[in-house]
């Protein structure tokens, strides 16, 4: 599922996060973007989300996650 | 069949400057959706020059990396050969890509990355220190762009300190085609001879259990669920396309840095741009010219564009790099672009590369060191006569001469 990209002006207040590990590949980068909400399996580096519902300032770095991410295992929602 | 229109040759060179992709790409981009071009065997394949259109073939399962499947559009006749000898998961689609591509995911983890940070500086470190005392002019490349990456993945992978200097030798030969092939070919045998004696003695003398040799052996190959050829050729390919790659990376980075002294200045005076400088490094120079090679397994629509199941695709990255829509002013080398770490370098969907962190490390190691350690670095040749990679799979320069 892609992100969804609020562009507009309006504040948001909640973001809620799912994460797909089926298609993760440990690229990392969502650790790189946000390691207070992303971490890897010890096993084999497939990703764990520390935190589904960060706060708001939180925002541009699980967007950046999300974008970065190469199989789309990322999948947040802006309220 | 003749056709009215000639297709243009895939590849084609680089005409203009060895800084930038072909021409011609930024023609087909502004054209569009796709382009065609025709191969050395006589077959067509399709050219995706925009970023998105890039970013969409590699994310669908419509395109295989496989190049047993119908259409692969193999680059050269030696290329076309390789196939008949092993293929990794680099060549493989899921569930096979997946499981093994997995055994491999623990030592790249950030986490793994932190544990080898001290030891990659000290290597770093150690290298500058021998070219210094080797006294200036000295070659970069050899000095440290060569070395360095084989150094590192030989601590990943576990294998013994004292072997560290055979696996630089061999993998450097293994990349010599200007010799006599049997120089190249004989290097590559004796790596593989190397990994499966290294891999013998794990399962005899088990040691360390955790190390990727030791998990290789203990929970892959005495379980059964891969043979030791299977783990000698995922060793190999994390020699080959670890090295290569790096070393061009860094040697292109400095050049880069060194003939563009205000983004060096800027970089120097704000360590915290070492990573997005990297990032742009990356991108601009987009090592990984002839990647990535795909052939469709379903009819699927891209860009617009209908691509047949059996038609080949390259999707092309270093076009994506200079993708306007995607990256303002394309051809500028700026270390502060914005979105830097959006660069398409590594690949993109599942096969994005495994290597990625261990590179981002290596290289970054590099350039908040080398300035440091000797600020007065400088070409010690016009740029003219820096010699560039034209017609390697991997592109990048043979030497770079520097003065300090």
């Amino acid at each position: 599922m892609a992100a969804s990209n609020n562009n507009s002006q309006q504040a948001v207040t909640g973001i809620r996060i799912t994460i797909h590990p089926d298609k993760c590949i440990a690229a990392g980068h969502c650790v790189s973007s946000a390691a207070d909400v992303f971490d890897q399996n010890e096993d084999d580096g497939i990703v764990i989300l520390l935190n589904a519902s960060p706060s708001a300032d939180r925002l541009e770095a699980v967007r950046t996650a999300a974008r970065l991410c190469p199989t789309s295992a990322i999948e947040i929602i802006e309220a | 069949m003749t056709a009215e229109i000639t297709l243009p040759l895939f590849p084609m060179p680089r005409t203009g400057s060895p800084l930038n992709p072909p021409d011609e790409y930024d023609k087909f981009r502004q054209d569009g959706p796709l382009a065609k071009a025709r191969m050395w065997d006589g077959r067509d394949v399709w050219l995706v020059t925009r970023r998105e259109d890039v970013r969409a073939v590699l994310s669908s399962p419509n395109f295989s990396a496989n190049p047993a499947k119908p259409g692969y559009p193999f680059l050269t006749p030696a290329r076309a050969a390789t196939v008949k000898s092993y293929q990794t998961f680099i060549v493989m689609d899921p569930p096979d890509h997946t499981k093994f591509r997995r055994m491999l995911t623990r030592d790249f983890t950030h986490k793994r990355m932190e544990e080898l940070r001290p030891a990659i500086q000290k290597l770093v470190d150690d290298m500058i220190d021998e070219m210094v005392s080797k006294g200036s002019p000295a070659d970069l490349v050899e000095g440290l762009a060569l070395k360095l990456p084989v150094t590192v993945v030989s601590l990943l992978v576990g294998a013994p300190y004292e072997d560290h200097e055979k696996l630089v030798k061999w993998s450097n030969d293994r990349l010599n085609i200007t010799e006599d092939a049997s120089v190249s070919q004989k290097a590559g045998q004796s790596m593989l001879e190397y990994f499966d004696n290294l891999l013998r003695q794990r399962e005899e003398n088990p040691g360390n259990t955790s190390d990727m040799l030791g998990r290789l052996v203990e929970e892959q190959i005495k379980p059964g669920h891969i043979t030791r050829l299977d783990a000698v050729h995922m060793l190999n390919l994390l020699y080959f396309a670890g090295h290569e790659t790096t070393a061009n990376q860094i040697a292109m980075g400095a050049l880069s840095l060194l003939t563009h002294p205000e983004q060096r200045a800027k970089l120097e005076a704000n360590p915290d741009l070492l990573k997005n400088a990297v990032e742009e490094m990356l991108r601009f120079h987009t090592i990984t010219h002839y990647n990535a090679c795909r052939v469709a397994i379903a009819d699927t629509l891209v860009g617009g564009q209908m691509i047949r199941a059996g038609e080949g695709v390259y999707a092309l990255l270093p076009a994506a790099n200079r993708d306007p829509s995607a990256y303002p002013e394309p051809d500028k080398f700026d270390i502060e672009r914005k979105n830097a770490a959006e660069q398409m370098t590594f690949s993109y969907g599942l096969h994005q590369c495994i290597g990625q962190p261990l590179a981002r490390l290596e290289i970054q190691t590099v350039f908040q060191t080398l300035f440091k350690r000797l600020p007065k670095l400088q070409l010690a040749v016009p740029f003219e006569d820096i010699r560039f990679k034209k017609d390697m799979y991997v592109y990048g320069i043979f030497s770079l001469p520097v003065s300090w």
